[in-house]
């Protein structure tokens, strides 16, 4: 039978009528590929979302048709023909999955094995057992929410909080990263599949992580994330994204959307460890599209806001996780390591935009370049007319292993207040054959060598990462760099 | 047994042979000079001794407590109790000085099955091993051999020395660019270490070394091969009259094509 078209799936939806909590059963969980009005409407029907969210991503869809993809990073790649992608896909049917782990990719299952990942784990990654299967039998998932709902936090997807929390969805959606943004927020706005809301209340401190992890989320629809946090005046948060596991999937292009929000005194900690399949080695293809718009706000006085992230994945990295230090006394800070290798490139950065009085932002930014691997930092510290007795602290090393490789650092520093004060460095090391055989001298082997050199050059990142994605992260990084030297 | 057994080595690098025949036989206890000009082979012979790929062995062998050494990859050299003071040391970016030698000396041991030595015990071992080459504290936390001076990356390689405790140590060179205080320093930590459980193979231009680090033999390599051979009298009769004495002597170039592939 040939596939429903948007409008036929939508008609059916709107028939039944908008029912609480569950969503309805048809035939076919799966929009065709493409992009039109009808296809918006249907994920917001298929998501029992109220008249104002629909109209919200509608508003966002016709302002995407008046814009184009932007060119200007440094990265070349084939644009996503975005009418031949589906925008609504349903986890995989059993009949989809491997049945095994033996029908897995050899190599992917290698690699979670460096990584140490236990056996039920693997299967959850490669897809041989369904997310919700796992979770729902795992009472430590359980208890967590029970204690955090104690404490009047609320974690749980944003479709769900589009439904249970409409005010607060209503008063932050959008505030940070206004649907007309750019050209892949504004995709996002109108498509956006899933992603986590955390709201922590006044005077609140979140007494554990919170992770993705935790969070049953089906598989295929993590490709538009849309993900709000907020803390209350006094409140404070660690959210951790991602996890170290190469992520296979079929879906290319991932445009996601981070706003935080931290209103006076508040803290909030965001850390990301990633890493996207790559894609194939020599010819890149397979490589995920990573396009992200994350940007905190620091709205509150003496307010607080970080982002921590270590990527190593995605066959294009186009992000820059911002800051607005609007309240007075506010801290941004940004600390980052990126690795690309094979054929990656990454363009990433931060914007940290001074508003208030006396704010202060800290840049430290690693990028380790292998193989044929480009990296490119993208840096702009923003100090605007009112922002007396800003200060910003930028340090942007490279370092290149191997001599095929390249890193370009592009930073933008725009100062309109005579009394900021601004301090940039700059180090660009290398490692060569000459280091490595000096540490074999000394009884070091190669792959301790490299991995050495490249924790000693990522430290001052490493520090400000929570202890376990820190050690997964160094064991993320010499996983990704056997070989490299040489 | 000796300690060292190099037998008719032959070494080239991108095609050109550099040693040409090799034979050197070395006790523990006892310290070798190898004397040359520049472009006789000297640190060829440092750098294949350790272990360094891009130098190829195409004849000969080198045993090492009777066992083969050119079968060994360098860091496992290394554990064996291979040392090789360089006569360029790099720079290692980002990696303390005190960690990188813990991470060596530790590597050392599980090979030679000796549990790991603590924070605690390697800083005390380290802290008495500075004083044989006068080392300044503040160099133990930088990174290695960044922003050393010429005389501090030589006090740093024989400072490396002391606390791997090898049992055989090539010093390339250790003396050039050093002054005469420099120098005196950099020998009195290599004379401290002297040992009979230890042989000492160091290579010089010079004959100044060896005032202060007194050989028990001397040869001479010109053009790949050692020439001559004697006690430290044949140091003092060359710097007298010179390479060239030697060469027209033995009736042998000084180097093997005249290119310059490192002394």
């Amino acid at each position: 039978m040939a596939a429903p078209t948007a409008t036929q799936v939508f008609e059916e939806i709107a028939g039944q009528g908008y029912q609480a909590g569950f969503v309805t059963d048809i035939e076919t969980e799966t929009l065709p590929p493409g992009l039109d009005e009808g296809v918006v409407r249907a994920i917001s029907a298929k998501k029992n979302e109220p008249e104002w969210m629909t109209e919200w991503r509608l508003k966002a869809y016709r302002h995407w048709l008046t814009m184009s993809e932007p060119e200007w990073a440094n990265v070349t790649y084939t644009k996503p023909d975005y009418q031949a992608i589906s925008y609504y896909s349903a986890p995989k049917s059993a009949d989809d999955r491997p049945k095994s782990l033996d029908e897995v990719d050899p190599e992917l299952l290698a690699t979670y094995e460096k990584l140490g990942i236990p056996l039920r784990e693997q299967e959850m990654l490669a897809g041989v057992v369904a997310v919700d299967a796992v979770f729902d039998s795992v009472s430590v998932a359980t208890t967590f929410k029970g204690k955090l709902k104690e404490l009047g936090i609320i974690f749980c997807s944003i479709s769900e909080a589009i439904r249970e929390h409409p005010e607060l969805i209503r008063k932050y959606l959008g505030s940070v990263v206004p649907y007309s943004d750019n050209f892949f927020a504004t995709l996002n706005s109108a498509v956006f599949s899933d992603g986590s809301f955390v709201f922590v209340p006044k005077g609140v401190r979140c007494p554990m992580e919170l992770s993705t992890y935790f969070r049953i989320n089906a598989m295929n629809t993590g490709q538009f994330e849309r993900t709000l946090i907020i803390a209350e005046e006094g409140a404070s948060v660690s959210y951790l994204e991602g996890c170290t596991a190469p992520m296979r999937d079929e879906n290319q292009l991932h445009a996601a959307v981070v706003e935080l929000v931290a209103l006076d005194d508040a803290k909030i900690k965001y850390s990301t460890v990633q890493n996207w399949y790559p894609g194939d080695m020599e010819t890149g293809k397979g490589g995920i599209y990573n396009f992200v718009t994350k940007r905190g706000k620091c709205e509150g006085r003496r307010s607080k806001i970080s982002w921590t992230q270590v990527e190593t994945g995605s066959a294009i990295t186009w992000k820059y996780p911002s800051v607005i230090l609007k309240g007075d006394d506010s801290v941004g800070e940004f600390y980052s390591v990126a690795l690309t290798k094979g054929r990656q490139q990454a363009d990433t950065g931060t914007k940290m935009i001074h508003i208030g009085k006396n704010t202060r932002s800290t840049i430290i930014s690693k990028g380790i370049s292998a193989g044929r691997g480009q990296n490119t930092y993208r840096g702009a510290v923003k100090i605007l007319r009112g922002a007396d007795g800003a200060h910003n602290y930028s340090q942007c090393d490279s370092m290149l292993i191997g001599d095929r490789c390249g890193a370009h650092t592009f930073p933008y520093i725009d100062v309109q207040n005579p009394t900021a004060r601004m301090e940039h460095e700059a180090s660009t090391s290398k490692i060569g054959e000459d280091q490595i055989f000096y540490c074999n001298q000394r009884g070091i082997s190669e792959e301790d060598a490299v991995s050495m050199i490249v924790n000693g050059f990522c430290k001052e990142v490493f520090r400000e990462l929570p202890m376990e994605f820190a050690v997964e992260a160094q064991k993320l990084l010499q996983v990704n760099l056997e070989g490299s030297v040489g | 047994m000796p300690l060292l057994e190099i037998k008719n080595l032959h070494a080239s690098v991108e095609g050109t042979e550099i040693l040409k025949g090799i034979d050197l036989t070395l006790d523990s206890g006892q310290v070798h000079a190898i004397m040359g000009p520049n472009g006789s082979g000297k640190s060829t012979l440092a750098q294949v001794l350790a272990g360094r790929e891009e130098y190829d062995v195409t004849e000969g062998e080198v045993l090492f407590d009777g066992k083969d050494l050119l079968a060994l990859d360098p860091e496992e050299r290394a554990r064996e109790g291979v040392f090789l003071a360089f006569q360029y040391p790099v720079e290692i970016p980002g990696v303390s000085n005190t960690y990188f030698l813990k991470a060596a000396l530790n590597a050392i041991r599980k090979h030679r099955g000796l549990k790991e030595m603590d924070a605690m015990d390697f800083l005390k071992l380290v802290k008495e091993r500075m004083k044989l080459v006068q080392m300044e504290e503040t160099l133990l936390n930088r990174p290695v051999n960044e922003g050393f001076s010429g005389g501090e990356k030589k006090r740093n390689e024989i400072f490396h020395m002391s606390v791997l405790e090898p049992r055989l140590a090539v010093l390339d060179e250790t003396d050039s660019g050093l002054d005469i205080d420099a120098l005196k320093i950099v020998a009195d930590g290599v004379n401290s270490l002297r040992s009979a459980d230890r042989g000492f193979l160091v290579i010089t231009h010079y004959q100044r070394l060896l005032n202060f680090i007194v050989p028990d033999r001397v040869h001479v390599l010109l053009g790949g091969r050692i020439v001559r051979s004697g006690g430290k009298e044949l140091a003092l009769e060359l710097e007298e009259k010179g390479y060239v004495w030697l060469e027209q002597e033995v009736g042998v170039a000084a180097s093997p094509t005249g290119a310059a592939v490192g002394a």
